[in-house]
């Protein structure tokens, strides 16, 4: 019994966007749909395989070999970053660790000093609302056209949510916490290991999972405007050429990068986290109230 | 016998919307090396806030709180929390072993005792567990090897079989009763069942309603070992009864003062 829900669960989970994509490609081959404009899912497929074949997406890889083989770092280096997703990629992560880092430091801070907290937190509320690609122009002027601008876009953007995520999990954690490890003889150093960290771990991920995305999006509004590579310019490039087809298959990349970031940070909490309890669909959670109802 | 815990006309107050409260009110209490002293009062009467006192994590307003250390190489004082207080990121073995980690013991040799207090509480087999797959009972236990692995002098517990059903209420005081009948540590123990202070103690002190004050205290005479059966002895009624008389006043005046 428990079986068949979770197949025919499965079966929906999977069936209705195959629908969907079936739906699309039939009202592009009956013209019910400008092809021009909204290509088939076939068309995207064919595209997203024609980018990677000829080096646009991962570079011309095939010819990493011949560089590495002659010792040609340089070459080997040129041929990687002439792959927008790596360049996307390489963007997104350096970011996201020049920013998360010191927000974790900051915010364990913060959650444990209330003076901290009182001076920075009208700075850090008024910086947290301003959208972070509106000082795109500002973070150029400082750090030039260059790479450096797109990664301190991104270091800023996470900064800032991975700061107040870990500012509350930290001082969501119950006192009585505090006081059990207080009266078993925790230093503060022990305080921060065996209580700090581990209370707060499952709000600094959330924070961690939001600035990800977040970065994702930074990134690919940044490279619109300014970059020369990156799944933003190619997105951007496809649309400004009307090759729709190319502009699809980079939104399809982008949608992958944003599950495989959220399935590989859940994996990371699974494994950093065993005492979280594991959420296992009831019985009745698969049932809807509704159906009850006469 | 020495004394162990010595408190003198200990007072506390804090501040609250403007005015002072006042919690605590000329407290005295004297403890003896071994003795298990059992604290009963209506809520709100300040008998876990004087707990925490003994424990050293609020600060008395005025007046003398005295800990008396005899040995040395193990911590003076562990205290028993009502809300068990374990940390529900360590697993059952890490968190009976915490305090003998806080104090640098050996890996291996924390454990070897953590896991001997397991046993003793019948934990056995939930070692490796997290808090989230125990109930609330095995939590408790877990609360109390821990405090127990930590070998304090002295044990502070703050009802701490509050939170649990009568059935396994019962189950744990006996547990309690062979673990410190084999131990005979100094303890203090705050509870709001007069049955469970009298089934447990050497001694109950009764609290006035709210400020707390001392009231009257009953020596409790029943020999040890004792058992869940001493309880339906006629001895032990006519003991709670009599306690109940005194304690009735204050439990109505408590329940007039609530908001």
């Amino acid at each position: 019994m428990k079986l068949d829900i979770a197949t025919r669960d499965r079966a929906l989970a999977i069936g209705f966007p195959l629908l969907l994509l079936v739906v699309w490609e039939l009202a592009v081959r009956v013209n019910w749909l400008d092809g021009r404009f909204f290509p088939a899912p076939s068309d995207v497929a064919v595209a997203l395989w024609n980018l990677a074949a000829k080096g646009d997406l991962f570079g011309k890889l095939w010819l990493l070999p011949g560089a590495l083989g002659k010792g040609d770092w340089e070459g080997a280096q040129k041929i990687i970053v002439e792959g927008h997703l790596w360049v996307s990629l390489y963007r997104i992560f350096a970011g996201f660790i020049l920013g998360a880092i010191p927000g974790i430091v900051l915010g364990v801070v913060m959650g444990m000093s209330h003076s901290v907290r009182v001076a920075l937190d009208p700075v850090i509320s008024a910086a947290y609302v301003l959208p972070k690609i509106a000082i795109l122009p500002l973070v150029m002027l400082i750090f030039g056209i260059g790479e450096t601008s797109k990664i301190v876009i991104v270091g800023i953007s996470s900064f800032f949510l991975v700061l107040i995520n870990t500012t509350v999990g930290v001082r969501d954690i119950e006192s009585i916490y505090f006081q059990a490890a207080i009266n078993y003889g925790a230093s503060r150093w022990q305080l921060f290991w065996h209580v700090i960290i581990p209370g707060a771990m499952p709000v600094i991920f959330a924070g961690l999972r939001l600035s990800l995305g977040t970065a994702l999006i930074v990134i690919i509004a940044a490279e619109f405007v300014a970059a020369q590579y990156g799944l933003g310019y190619l997105i951007w490039f496809s649309w400004q050429t009307l090759l729709t087809e190319n502009m699809f298959a980079g939104l399809v990349v982008v949608m992958i990068l944003g599950a495989l970031f959220t399935s590989g940070l859940q994996a990371l909490e699974h494994w950093l986290m065993p005492w979280e309890s594991e959420e296992h669909a009831t019985l009745t959670e698969s049932q809807d109230a509704i159906s009850l109802a006469k | 016998m020495s004394v162990k815990i010595s408190v003198t006309n200990v007072c506390k107050s804090y501040p609250s919307r403007g005015s002072i409260v006042t919690a605590l009110e000329s407290f005295n209490l004297q403890v003896q090396d071994g003795e298990f002293v059992c604290i009963v009062g209506p809520s709100g009467c300040g008998k876990s806030t004087f707990l925490r006192m003994l424990g050293g994590l609020t600060p008395v307003t005025s007046g003398e709180v005295k800990l008396v250390p005899g040995k040395t190489g193990v911590p003076l004082q562990s205290i028993v929390f009502q809300e068990y207080a374990i940390f529900p990121w360590k697993t059952v073995l890490d968190n009976v072993a915490f305090g003998l980690e806080m104090r640098g013991v050996s890996r291996t040799e924390r454990h070897t005792i953590a896991s001997d207090w397991i046993k003793k509480v019948g934990l056995a087999k939930f070692a490796y567990a997290y808090p989230h797959q125990l109930s609330g009972g095995m939590k408790q236990r877990v609360s109390i090897a821990r405090a127990f692995a930590n070998d304090p002098e002295i044990l502070l517990m703050d009802e701490p079989l509050g939170a649990l059903d009568a059935q396994t209420r019962t189950v744990l005081q006996e547990e309690l009763l062979h673990l410190w009948e084999a131990s005979r540590k100094t303890v203090v123990y705050i509870t709001h069942s007069i049955e469970e202070a009298v089934l447990l103690g050497d001694r109950v002190i009764l609290m006035t309603a709210h400020p707390g004050k001392f009231k009257c205290e009953f020596a409790i005479p029943f020999p040890r070992p004792r058992a869940f059966e001493l309880t339906g002895t006629p001895e032990f009624s006519r003991m709670t009864l009599a306690i109940w008389r005194e304690l009735q006043d204050e439990v109505k005046r408590a329940m007039e003062q609530q908001p």
